[in-house]
């Protein structure tokens, strides 16, 4: 075993686990690990008690209003992957997290999970900020709720409150017609990304592109959300997306490591950001052109 | 310390445990079953993989006390039982065929990998293969008899058994 000594609770509501967190200053929540349990085990991360919030009925379920989908925050990888109301309603998230690591992991992890350890290159932050998903925390007995596209401050930071549960994100459902887009390049299959994008076109009939999201993750500190509202009301040629796109990344800063420059990084995530935009237009291709 | 209770191939195991020992060594230490391989121990190799009610999951990424009252599946389990007890089963026996394997750390992991796939996907893709093992790493193989051998086990077992993917766990004796 290589973790350090640490205590283990496993509580059975939302509030007595925030209880558990404000008892100890040096508290972890423990969702489905796969990011935690090998941090635990090179002893980066060293907490003194690990609350496992697998066991809280409320945290495993979907939710549904009349414009938004909730998934609670312990909901799998692999069911949410595999949730037909996933794919009707987050088409985007659907399509990104087949990039999640791999079957094994997305049996264990959660998605909740993936947005608090809010690692650069998790492909399920990039599209919460892409979208402008809404974080919910509990905290001292109330919630608290955050907006994914100005959640993400730096690698593993985010502006979530030290001693608050991450319950539950809610995303605006995706209207009838709408085009996705996701791309990444990794060194290899489920490894980290060394550069992603998402890009979602919402349509509605008689008014045409209605919004155009797009985001970039892996290339900075955090995903970030990119503004490419010019593009509302153009044809969306070939053209017009590599201008909006390439004006975009002009603001991006991008983080250098050994394993690629920050220029390399730049470079390809301006060019998967174009392919997941044209994707996107693909999939209406035949609503844009009536 | 914590008590941990829960089912390996098909048999309750208790063991007393700090919440700080993974599911692996308490597999491999504590109920003596050392099939499940440690590689990497933080969650990129696969060697380790086990099933958990039928799923692929890493036993290094989950801590002992995680898996109380779960239903697990190591290598130990995948075997023939019955009159073929002691006998390799389908996937394994496809390994050996297809030289699938050189030095067999990675096996364990593969083969559970593979287990998992044709429990719920009989007739699988040479894609679909490969997505299933995308999480374990051969150092020696190159994969190729490696997916060679899930395609041949998978064809073996289709004719072994049309109806239902649950019951292709019958056929390798994992509920008995």
């Amino acid at each position: 075993m290589k973790p350090v000594r640490f205590d283990y609770k496993r509580p059975a509501t939302i509030d007595e686990a925030c209880g558990l967190l404000a008892s100890d200053d040096n508290a972890r929540i423990l969702a489905g690990g796969q990011s935690l349990i090998p941090m635990l085990s090179m002893r980066l991360s060293r907490p003194s008690l690990l609350i496992d919030i697998a066991h809280i009925p409320e945290l495993t379920a979907f939710g549904e209003t009349e414009t938004h989908i909730e998934i609670g925050a312990m909901v799998r990888q692999a069911v949410a992957q595999k949730s037909e109301f996933v794919k009707t309603h987050i088409p985007l998230l659907a399509k990104a997290l087949g990039y999640v690591g791999h079957p094994p992991t997305r049996a264990r992890g959660t998605v909740g999970g993936s947005v608090a350890h809010a690692d650069p290159s998790a492909e399920i932050a990039l599209v919460a900020a892409t979208l402008g998903a809404e974080i919910t925390y509990r905290v001292d007995g109330a919630d608290e709720i955050f907006d994914a596209s100005d959640f993400f401050i730096g690698p593993m930071l985010t502006i979530a409150p030290p001693t608050g549960c991450l319950t539950r994100l809610s995303f605006v459902k995706a209207p009838a017609v709408c085009g996705t887009g996701f791309h990444e390049v990794a060194p290899r299959k489920s490894d980290y990304a060394l550069a992603s994008a998402a890009a979602q076109i919402n349509f509605a009939a008689g008014s045409g592109v209605t919004s155009i999201h797009l985001g970039i993750g892996s290339v900075g500190d955090f995903p970030e959300r990119l503004d490419v509202d010019q593009l509302c009301g153009t044809p969306l040629d070939d053209s017009a997306i590599a201008d909006a796109v390439h004006a975009a990344m002009q603001m991006v800063e991008t983080v250098e490591d050994l394993h690629a420059t920050a220029a390399y990084r730049k470079r390809v995530a301006t060019e998967l950001a174009i392919r997941a935009l044209r994707d996107a237009r693909g999939e209406i291709s035949k609503d844009l052109n009536q | 310390m914590n008590d941990v209770t829960l089912t390996i191939n098909g048999k309750p195991v208790s063991g007393v445990t700090e919440p700080r020992v993974t599911l692996l060594d308490f597999l491999r230490d504590v109920a003596g079953l050392k099939g499940t391989h440690a590689g990497c121990e933080h969650g990129v190799c696969g060697a380790c993989t086990v099933l958990i009610d039928g799923t692929a999951v890493r036993s290094c990424l989950m801590l002992a006390v995680q898996a109380e009252g779960e239903d697990i599946i190591t290598i130990e389990g995948i075997g023939g039982s019955g009159a073929r007890a002691g006998e390799l089963g389908v996937i394994q026996d496809a390994f050996c065929e297809t030289h699938g394997l050189q030095c067999g750390y990675c096996t364990p992991g593969m083969i559970l990998a593979a287990e998992a796939l044709l429990s719920v996907n009989t007739d699988p893709t040479e894609h679909e293969v490969r997505e299933a093992i995308s999480g374990n790493i051969c150092r020696c193989t190159g994969y190729v008899q490696i997916v060679d051998a899930i395609l041949l086990a998978a064809k073996r077992l289709g004719q072994r058994n049309d109806a239902a993917p649950s019951d292709a766990n019958l056929v390798w004796g994992l509920n008995s």
